[in-house]
């Protein structure tokens, strides 16, 4: 797999006999497609994923633009962008759309109070071979800092589609979208709103985000638990989790995140802070590994995977 | 602290009445150099040279005029007064609480400002996507203004932003520097040297002369972005 590229062989499509694409080859397909039927788009790359809007570049050559390796202006030029009316969406690797630009993100969008669509490639460690300064797992944590955005983490192309096709008809929405080469065996019919129920228990709630959530249905098998499964994080669902929470004894949740570990904690324990509650966020540690590599063995490194997952769920709900 | 009295100031609408304004910010009608180095270009432009009023503050084929930097805006404040964009009577109550008026302007308190400023370095990003995006909606008329500060080129986002609109001729976009030789590592003549290099039309002129400012606002500039550099007092001098 070249992560740099977005190519990947994967047999898990077989049962449909189709090759499957990415999210990101999605990304361009589709919002290329939308360029077409919304005159009000527009996209802003620096450098980075400019092959995949080539021929949306040659139709619609004044709103596909290609700024150089330039991402202050990547998210000023978006910001501006919006002033007048349209609506940018903005792509490049997380670490260099969400964190180099941090304060662009802020004022430029937020500030200035317009809106606009970040769709990030790379995630925690989509290319593990490239090393920590293309890793971005405080993406979120970071716009958490922030007020009103909209945040999807799909886990398969399909759903990254559907998300994509509502951030971009969310009206003047501030909206990030952060795919990655992470997915799931197959996809779920995400909303764009809320979590969905994948198993109901007694023991427990596990909320799987994205990606993360074969290797949790992998990890939970067998366990009394409910498993949530939510793409969207912000506005963090908490109807779907207080339904969640059985009647009787202190609620136990565990939140299971591509990102960095605990992100989600802070918003679950204000959905349940009139409940005895417990929760424990697992995700990616802030502690650098210093590894190259494949993604399997980060997982594995921070503790993601299936094994390390079960016993990490179990110690958590038997406590 | 003060307050925005009920009583209405009437605007006076010449140059001569724009000290008086910005005294009613300061308390003070006699302004150093470093509060009014913006005011006689920022007079021109408005005065003479920009297609916007209030009654077209919001149209989408006006002229912008991006106030990138925002640190000391009375001046700004004393031209859209003295244009009519907000009443006169908002000045006294520069910086207070109640106040829409600010230290650094925001776009969202304040009608005729186009963006939010104070933190240096946004505005001529913003402009370079506020001219991608009329030229985007067919929109090749209006003209786009940043002022920026000679010390504010520090910022490397302006760098990014001056060489992306020279090399792909972004002719709808116009910086105005005020230069008072601010800057710590500043030299003469490096910040024409700049934007000449990044393929700019670029004029330099005495900051105090509103004939040569004009002129130079006005200068044709097909298929380049236009620059200029207008030189006032140093700031420690």
């Amino acid at each position: 797999m070249d992560a740099m590229t977005g190519a990947v062989t994967d047999a898990r499509t077989d049962a449909a006999e189709t090759v499957s694409d990415t999210m990101r080859e999605r990304f361009a397909s589709v919002t290329s497609r939308l360029l077409d039927e919304d005159p009000r788009l527009a996209v802003v790359l620096a450098e980075i994923g400019r092959d995949g809007f080539a021929d949306a570049a040659r139709r619609h050559p004044d709103r596909v633009v290609n700024v150089g390796i330039r991402e202050q202006l990547l998210i000023g030029v978006g910001g501006g962008l919006a002033l007048t009316g349209l609506r940018p969406v903005l792509h490049t690797f997380a670490s260099f759309l969400v964190e180099r630009p941090f304060e662009q993100v802020k004022l430029d969008f937020g500030h200035q109070g317009v809106g606009g669509v970040l769709v990030s490639a790379g995630g925690s460690y989509d290319w593990p071979s490239g090393g920590f300064t293309h890793m971005a797992p405080g993406d979120v944590g970071l716009l958490d800092t922030l007020d009103g955005w909209t945040v999807h983490v799909p886990g398969h192309p399909d759903e990254a589609e559907t998300l994509l096709r509502r951030a971009a008809a969310a009206g003047d929405d501030k909206v990030y979208v952060r795919l990655s080469v992470q997915v799931n065996e197959a996809p779920r019919p995400v909303d764009g709103v809320r979590f969905l129920t994948l198993r109901e228990g007694r023991g427990g709630v596990v909320v799987a985000v994205g990606p993360m959530l074969d290797n949790v249905l992998a990890a939970t098998g067998g366990m009394d638990v409910t498993v949530l499964y939510a793409t969207t994080v912000r506005p963090f669902d908490t109807a779907t989790l207080r339904a969640a929470i059985g009647t009787g004894g202190a609620a136990k949740v565990a939140i299971v995140e591509p990102y960095l570990a605990g992100t989600s904690t802070r918003f679950a324990n204000e959905a349940l802070e009139d409940l005895p509650h417990r929760v424990v966020g697992l995700g990616v540690g802030r502690q650098e590994l210093r590894r190259y590599g494949g993604i399997d063995e980060h997982l594995a490194g921070h503790g993601l995977d299936p094994h390390s997952l079960r016993e990490r769920i179990a110690g958590f709900l038997g406590r | 602290m003060t307050h925005a009295t009920s009583t209405a100031i009437a605007a006076p609408s010449g140059f001569a009445e724009l000290p008086y304004l910005m005294g009613l910010m300061t308390g003070d009608e006699k302004h150093g150099p470093a509060a009014t180095s913006t005011l006689d270009a920022l007079w021109v432009l408005y005065d003479r040279v920009l297609r916007v009023s209030p009654a077209t503050a919001t149209h989408p084929g006006r002229d912008r005029f991006l106030l990138s930097k925002g640190h000391g805006p009375m001046a700004y404040y004393a031209v859209l007064a003295a244009k009519g964009f907000f009443p006169a009577d908002w000045l006294p109550g520069f910086g207070g609480y109640d106040s829409p008026l600010g230290h650094h302007p925001d776009r969202r308190l304040v009608p005729g400002a186009e963006i939010g400023s104070g933190s240096l370095g946004h505005g001529l990003p913003l402009g370079v996507g506020t001219a991608l995006g009329l030229r985007a909606q067919g929109r090749t008329e209006p003209a786009v203004w940043v002022l920026i500060g000679d010390a504010e080129l520090d910022e490397g986002s302006n760098h990014e932003a001056l060489a992306y609109a020279g090399a792909t001729g972004l002719d709808r976009l116009h910086t105005l520097v005020i230069d008072n030789s601010s800057a710590t590592h500043g030299r003469p003549g490096g910040i024409a040297a700049r934007f000449e290099a990044a393929g700019w039309s670029v004029a330099t002129v005495d900051g105090r002369n509103h004939e040569a400012l004009y002129e130079a606002f006005s200068a044709p500039h097909p298929g380049r972005p236009h620059a200029v550099v207008a030189r006032v007092e140093p700031k420690d001098a």
